[in-house]
């Protein structure tokens, strides 16, 4: 704010500046003159109360700040408009708004209204934006109001409301830092969240603002994993820089017994790796005692899960998982980042740049995995010099005994480009190649010293500099370059150079003892002119000459000594100084003369030539930091590997409650396929018929870790945790599909129920293990090989996932279905044997797609048929005795009926008790009320004694429960019977979101609504047993809803598609309002009464 | 995250900028100029320089710098990726990203840019959403607009933001339904002086253009998919699909996108589709050269080699260039040193040729280096991997699409050394 008027003058300046290109702007319009008066124009034009001319006005000034002037000035006119009508002039508003909040504070409390009554508002569009707005002005004084909007919208019901809260947390904590511990408890909330929308963003908050919180993550940790697939690209590179940091934390480094075994290639010429290093030691030592590593079923989770994002669009997800890999996976699994590192490289070059760079990096310490990609970094003599130096530092890098001779035929065309910078650093490379590779240095060393004789001065300085130091590794078998390069003192001007040929001769004038103490006679003669460093050799080489041959150059060096003590550097006069003292004898010198022959003239180690990249890897990869090779504000440290793994019971989650899952689930159901994420897809009938053994049983597994099994199996799980050998029968008689299954699980799981409450802990935690060691397996299945021993660790898991693998699809994929629905219901009625010819559970109506935006923890997945299926009541049709041996059953199976979508299919179930066979089962006659239609089944053709056979008839009962009359027929008799639906069966679920519900409710008020009180007795109090109910008594399905003591549940009559809305509202004591909204008054009132009785049992 | 946002020109003028969170002033942009002016040229502009206080991330575009402010840690390619998300989106709105087009329409710009990004966190980014935002200009929308007074504002909420398959609108109709695939590819390749290939390869993407109503849900199926060697998925492809039955199943944007990209894997050998003879040479201390070039067709498999363009960046010390050209004409920039030959079509009987003098600086050393020669062409209905598409299906909707798909191959980065 301080700054705004030596700003507004400045822009006031430069306004008349960019004068001519303002006829350009067709928003800024001819007719202003640049003088200040212009704004009167537009405070007019603000002011009518015309949409258009408003419009125009905010578009100028829109247009003047994109530009940088300065229009504050017409802060009031324009805040008077926050609240129009026009959406428009509303959103240009808001952008003045919050580009000028800061510096009007005053003035901006006027809008803070406004966006308070829009945080109310019925559109989740509306509250988002107005939470983003009023975020967005950064006003100190409306801190609390800010925290209260977020808190508020945190618990919002809609998935986008909460994402803007997420965004919104930042803002307030740049703010007010104060305000930290409130905003982590919400960042903890929305870290909770299940929805794909938030993750990404809610994670950003949590960078900003708390990072060191890792703790935090620990309960959310897998759900962040199994939803990062379906995360918005931006979202994505975030978590997986986040999770990367976590997985440092509390997983053990995969590589730690590898380091030993490995051949290491890179220790050769590097010397020891640190990090490897310091694996070994400890490894050496206590390699006996250590236990193998086994990698946590979550550190494979991670690994598993991100890596199909390498084939993103988004380069910077791409990055993300690679460095992700390079961090964290085992050293074999490393490799297939190259492949997606190096596709990037076709984009645009500044994509390339950042790369490039932490190719470089990576290559450094991991060569073999870029080696097969060599060609692909081979230089274009198009491209960007930045980029060329980059991809020659990878070449080097890569640059090993066997393909060597490539690279160096590949330098050798690079030496020739026109691109001198290149070119010197192609030199250098060459340079690194041969102190890397020994068997190249002699031909290396050739190729330097022919490029001595090169017409361009660079490339000749650049090769000195590099013979230099090549040298220096064997300098007594050179003497003849020493010679031919002391010639080119003469000529070569690059101070580099020239200082790098006096300090060869001078380290080395004892293989040319001629030729030294002439060159120092004629660099003497040229002394004053040279630069700093090359006088510094002249000293350094004059003094050296004097210790070895102080006959001839004792003169030359006092002279030398003595221009140099009157020489403007002080550091050229320090050193002469210093020289002197040490190597010319006088009566005061001290005892240092004695030594100073050894001073001069000790070996020097040659150097090493190394990257610079060397050692980046301590920073992230892919972060800024890295990239500047100096820690950036923010930056937070990759930690290293602990020593111990930290508890991973920490991960483990509370099973969620099975009744906040139904809804969520069954949408799922709908949901056709899921965008990527492999836990889902393939679980449908439909899909899995015509897919492999494989992916069966991965959708096998995968539904059986889906935490929704988890969450009912705990009770099981917990009480069989003991008895392997039982649950193994247990299991292979689910396998069998037998009919026994069913009622054995369920008895066990009744007793689970009984079990105490205590155990229930035990169990979830039971569960969620099983729950991770699953998904391994499924993926040791399906990565083939690699992953077997750790699978076998695990036997539980194995032995849970290979049986169905081996079976023919169809099968395993109706099994699976039945196996869920074994789970769980207390109330459990034998459910009839499924019918083949049951119709396919799966939708794929799209338009869910788009409402379907509770996408779930992917975990829940699969599991369709929720306990809608399980709990389907059977009614009599035809008693046996009435029956003359045949008893006939059915009961609504709640499914679609496909011929026509107004029908309610029925299951009927016929079974033959007599000694005969029952022949030509039919429907005859029907007698029907007017309206009411009935599609028949399929005449059975014969019944044998003792069998059983299920048919599915759809009846149109026009949203009525009266009964469907019709006959019976077999070859000999015909009865009458009767099919009388209980109201619940009139209709179909439909999944809305909260809010669409609030809407349609809003429209079914009045006589359409239809309210009742009830007591809800002890053992109903429970989320559970009351959705139970509720989905038992009628065909509905839960809509999700932000309140606690509230459930929503929502469907459609069959016929006529009429919503039917009902609400039950938990009140203090055990008391409950049941509300329900239909235009059908009838179905209403019926539906009231089944569903309070159904509650009231 | 991104702080600030500013748009410079080639002459450095600042023409728009951008704050998400406090100003920053413009002055960080000197910073900008200083780099710049070290790099003596545009594409050697370091993408990230650090200064005192701010990191700015650039990159360039269609002769303009997208010059962002950073604060803190961020990805870099984060915010490279997402600049260029930006140049995307003024491309698809206005035909073009250019400084005229973004000074013309800087009201649309400032709401798109207010709506990618909040609080310097991206929000919306796919162009199906920000269409439902906020609509693109159209010459017809722009007079109706200046008639009526009305915006181009979108008037709906923007469902698209809350559903799951953010990359398509939720109402879409069209009377005619198409579906068009071009499957385009590129010949990346390094030809030595001898003519042997030092590197090939074949990078290719499918480019669709979905005009489809409702929500249909297409796969796409190849008949050689284990062509494939890497590929990169626009977000709505199913991956499991992919990966268990190489099968492309997705639900597609609306209009225009860019289906996937793929690498042809290396193991096979790359026909090269031209082949060029080249005498380049420069005389001693006679101020004079030779130049001669012939290009000619070469395992095309019976296709035209089309739009074929040599570019040649000269050496510094070449002055001028007088040559004859068998076909098509041919241009020599004396400033930046670049003779471009446009030939047209090859046609096997009578190939192409360009010979002349290069007068070069006297005076001036010989130059070592010969140049290399960049090519460009194109043939039609080829896609030189032998990618061929199966088959289109749709599910979900009733009605028969029209499906069209096209082969292209193209040279890439092909450059011949001499």
């Amino acid at each position: 704010m301080s700054a705004s008027p030596a700003y507004s003058e400045e822009k006031g300046g430069s306004s008349s500046l960019g004068e001519p290109e303002y006829g350009h702007d067709p928003a800024s319009g001819g007719i202003f003159s640049s003088d200040y008066k212009r704004h009167d124009d537009l405070k007019e034009m603000l002011d009518s109360n015309k949409d258009s001319l408003k419009l125009e006005a905010m578009k100028r000034i829109v247009a003047m700040i994109a530009r940088g002037k300065n229009a504050s000035d017409l802060f009031p006119a324009v805040v008077k408009n926050v609240a129009c009508k026009n959406i428009e002039v509303k959103k240009l508003v808001y952008v003045y708004l919050v580009r000028y909040a800061e510096e009007q504070q005053d003035l901006a409390l006027l809008s803070i209204s406004t966006f308070q009554r829009g945080l109310k508002d019925p559109n989740q569009l509306i509250r988002a934006s107005a939470l983003r707005v009023l975020s967005s002005i950064r006003v100190p004084i409306i801190v609390p109001i800010m925290m209260l909007a977020i808190k508020e919208a945190a618990s919002d019901m809609s998935p986008y409301v909460r994402k803007t809260a997420a965004h919104a947390i930042p803002k307030l904590y740049s703010l007010d830092s104060d305000q930290k511990d409130q905003l982590i408890e919400v960042i903890e909330k929305l870290l909770a969240d299940k929805t794909t929308l938030v993750a990404g963003s809610v994670v950003m908050a949590f960078e900003e603002v708390c990072p060191e919180r890792i703790d935090l993550i620990h309960k959310n940790y897998r759900k962040l994993c199994n939803l990062l697939i379906d995360v918005e690209e931006w979202g994505q590179v975030v978590i997986i820089n986040m999770l990367t940091r976590y997985a440092r934390t509390q997983f053990l480094s995969p590589n730690q017994n590898e380091s030993l075994l490995e051949e290491n290639p890179e220790k050769a010429f590097y010397g020891s790796d640190e990090e490897d290093s310091k694996d070994d030691k400890p490894d050496a030592a206590s390699l006996v005692k250590r236990k193998p590593y086994v990698m946590d079923p979550d550190h494979r989770l991670l690994l598993r899960n991100t890596k199909p994002l390498l084939q993103s669009r988004n380069a910077a997800v791409v990055m993300a998982v690679a460095q992700l890999y390079f961090h964290l996976a085992p050293k074999a699994e490393v490799g297939v980042i190259a492949k997606a590192l190096v596709r990037l490289l076709r984009s645009h070059s500044e994509v390339q740049w950042v790369v490039l760079q932490n190719v470089a990096t990576m290559s450094i310490k991991r060569r073999g995995m870029f080696e097969p990609y060599l060609k692909s970094f081979y230089i274009r003599s198009t491209d960007p010099t930045q980029i060329k130096i980059l991809k020659l530092e990878v070449l080097t890098n890569l640059a090993n005994e066997t393909n060597i001779s490539t690279i160096l035929r590949e330098f050798q065309t690079y030496i020739r480009s026109m691109d001198k910078d290149f070119v010197a650093a192609t030199i250098q490379a060459i340079g690194r190649c041969a102190t890397n590779i020994g068997k190249v240095r002699d031909t290396c060393l050739n190729g330097l010293v022919q490029l001595l004789s090169n017409r361009d001065e660079l490339v000749v300085a650049e090769s000195v500099v590099v013979i230099k130091k090549l040298l220096q590794m064997q300098p007594s078998q050179h003497s003849e370059i020493i010679k031919h390069m002391a010639k080119l003192t003469d000529n070569i001007q690059v101070p580099m150079a020239r200082a790098s040929i006096l300090w060869l001769i001078g380290e080395y004038c004892e293989h040319v003892p001629k030729i030294a103490p002439d060159v120092l006679r004629k660099m003497s003669k040229s002394f004053t002119g040279e630069e700093d460093i090359v006088k510094l050799q002249v000293i350094n080489l004059a003094a050296k000459l004097y210790l070895t041959n102080s006959k001839q150059s004792k003169l030359l060096t006092q002279y030398v000594l003595n221009l140099a003590k009157y020489d403007q550097n002080y550091d050229i006069r320090d050193r002469a100084r210093f020289i002197r003292q040490l190597i010319v004898p006088t009566e005061k010198s001290g005892a240092l003369n004695k030594y100073a022959k050894k001073l001069f003239l000790a070996q020097k180690p040659a150097p090493i030539l190394e990257s610079s990249f060397k050692d980046r890897d301590h920073f992230q990869l892919g972060s800024l930091s890295h990239l500047l090779n100096a820690k950036a504000v923010g930056y937070q440290e990759l930690p290293d590997w602990p020593d111990e793994a930290p508890d991973p019971s920490v991960r483990n989650v509370e099973v969620p409650e099975w009744t906040k899952c139904t809804s969520r689930e069954k949408r799922k159901e709908k949901v056709e396929k899921p965008f990527y994420s492999d836990s889902e897809g393939e679980s449908g009938p439909t899909e899995s018929a015509d897919s492999d053994p494989e992916s069966v049983s991965e959708s096998e597994s995968e539904s059986s870790s889906s935490s929704s099994e988890s969450g009912s199996d705990s009770g099981s799980r917990g009480e069989e945790s003991g008895d392997q050998s039982e649950e193994e029968e247990e299991e292979k008689k689910k396998k069998k599909k037998g009919k026994e299954g069913p009622r054995k699980e369920q008895e066990q799981v009744k007793k689970g129920k009984k079990k105490p409450p205590q155990d229930e802990g035990k169990g979830g935690s039971e569960s969620s293990w099983e729950e991770g060691s699953v998904s391994e397996s499924s993926s040791s299945e399906s990565d083939s090989g690699s992953e077997a021993e750790e699978s076998q660790s695990e036997p539980e898991s194995k032995r849970r996932t290979t049986p169905p693998s081996s079976k023919p699809a169809p099968k395993a994929s109706r099994k699976g279905t039945k196996e869920i629905s074994l789970l769980d219901l207390d109330d459990f009625t034998p459910v009839p044997p499924q019918p083949a010819s049951s119709p396919a559970v799966v939708s794929t109506s799209l338009v869910t797609d788009l409402e379907g935006l509770t996408l779930t923890n992917a975990s829940l997945a699969p599991t369709m048929l929720s306990p809608v299926f399980s709990t389907m009541k059977t009614y009599e049709l035809l008693h046996r005795m009435a029956g003359e041996g045949l008893s006939v059953e059915y009961y609504f199976n709640r499914q679609p009926f496909p011929p026509d979508p107004h029908m309610v299919a029925v299951q009927i179930q016929f079974s033959n008790n007599t000694e005969s066979e029952v022949k030509n089962l039919r429907v005859s006659e029907p007698k029907l009320v007017s309206g009411m239609r009935i599609q028949e089944f399929q005449e059975i053709e014969s019944l044998a004694p003792g069998d059983t056979a299920s048919v599915i008839m759809g009846i149109d009962f026009c949203d009525s429960t009266q009964a469907a009359n019709f006959q019976l027929c077999t070859h000999s008799r015909q009865f009458y019977v009767s099919i009388q639906p209980p109201v619940g069966e009139l209709m179909a679920p439909v999944f809305m979101s909260e809010n669409e519900f609030k809407k349609e409710q809003s429209k079914l008020t009045g006589m359409s609504e239809i309210t009742e009180k009830l007591t809800l007795l002890d053992k109903c109090q429970s989320d559970h047993t009351i959705v139970q109910r509720v989905t038992a008594a009628a065909n509905v399905s839960r809509v999700p809803c932000g309140a606690d003591n509230e459930y929503r549940f929502a469907a459609k009559t069959v016929t006529s598609g009429s919503l039917i809305l009902i609400t039950l509202e938990q009140k203090e004591a055990a008391r409950a309002h049941l509300t329900v909204n239909s235009e059908k008054m009838v179905i209403g009132t019926m539906l009231v009464q089944d569903i309070s009785q159904a509650l009231a049992q | 995250m991104i702080h600030s946002l500013f748009l410079i020109n080639c002459s450095g003028d600042i023409f728009l900028e951008k704050h998400w969170k406090s100003v920053v002033s413009q002055s960080v942009c000197d910073y900008f100029f200083e780099a710049q002016e070290k790099a003596a040229d545009v594409e050697n502009v370091p993408p990230v320089i650090s200064t005192p206080h701010h990191y700015l991330i650039s990159i360039y575009r269609e002769k303009i710098f997208f010059v962002s402010v950073i604060q803190t840690e961020v990805p870099p390619l984060f915010v490279i990726e997402f600049l260029h998300r930006v140049a995307d989106t003024f491309q698809d709105y206005f035909g073009e990203c250019s400084e005229t087009a973004i000074k013309d329409n800087v009201v649309i710009v400032y709401e798109l840019l207010e709506e990618m990004l909040d609080n310097g966190f991206p929000l919306a980014t796919e162009s199906n959403i920000l269409k439902e935002l906020i609509k693109p200009p159209t010459i017809l929308r722009s007079v109706v607009n200046s008639i009526t007074g009305s915006s181009n504002m979108g008037e709906t909420l923007p469902t698209g933001q809350l559903s799951n398959i953010p990359w398509r609108k939720a109402v879409v109709k069209y009377t005619n339904n198409e579906a068009y695939f071009d499957v385009i590819e590129e010949i990346d390749a390094i030809i030595d002086k001898s003519g042997s290939t030092v590197f090939a390869e074949i990078q290719g993407v499918i480019d669709s253009c979905i005009k489809l109503s409702g929500m249909p849900d297409l796969s796409l199926s190849f008949m050689n998919p284990r062509l494939l060697d890497d590929v990169s998925f626009h977000p709505c492809i199913r991956f499991k699909r992919w990966e268990s039955e190489r099968v492309l199943s997705f639900i597609p944007p609306d209009g225009n996108f860019r289906l996937i990209s793929y690498r042809v894997s290396s193991q096979n050998l790359v026909a090269i589709p031209v082949y060029v003879k080249h005498i380049i040479s420069f005389k001693e201390n006679s101020s004079s050269g030779r130049f001669d070039v012939t290009i000619g067709p070469k395992q095309n498999m019976g296709k035209t080699v089309e739009g074929v363009i040599v570019t040649v960046h000269m050496p510094k010390a070449v002055l001028n260039m007088n040559l004859t050209s068998t076909q098509g004409s041919y241009t020599f920039d004396p400033v930046l040193k670049v003779l471009t030959w446009d030939i047209g079509k090859i046609s096997p009987q009578k190939l192409p040729n360009l010979k002349g003098i290069v007068n070069l600086q006297s005076g001036a050393p010989k130059p070592e280096e010969n140049p290399s020669l960049n090519i460009q062409f194109k043939i039609q209905q080829l896609a030189i991997s032998g990618l061929k598409v199966n088959r289109l299906d749709m599910f979900g909707e009733k009605y028969k699409p029209f499906k069209g798909v096209k082969y292209i191959t193209k040279a890439g980065k092909f450059q011949v050394r001499t």
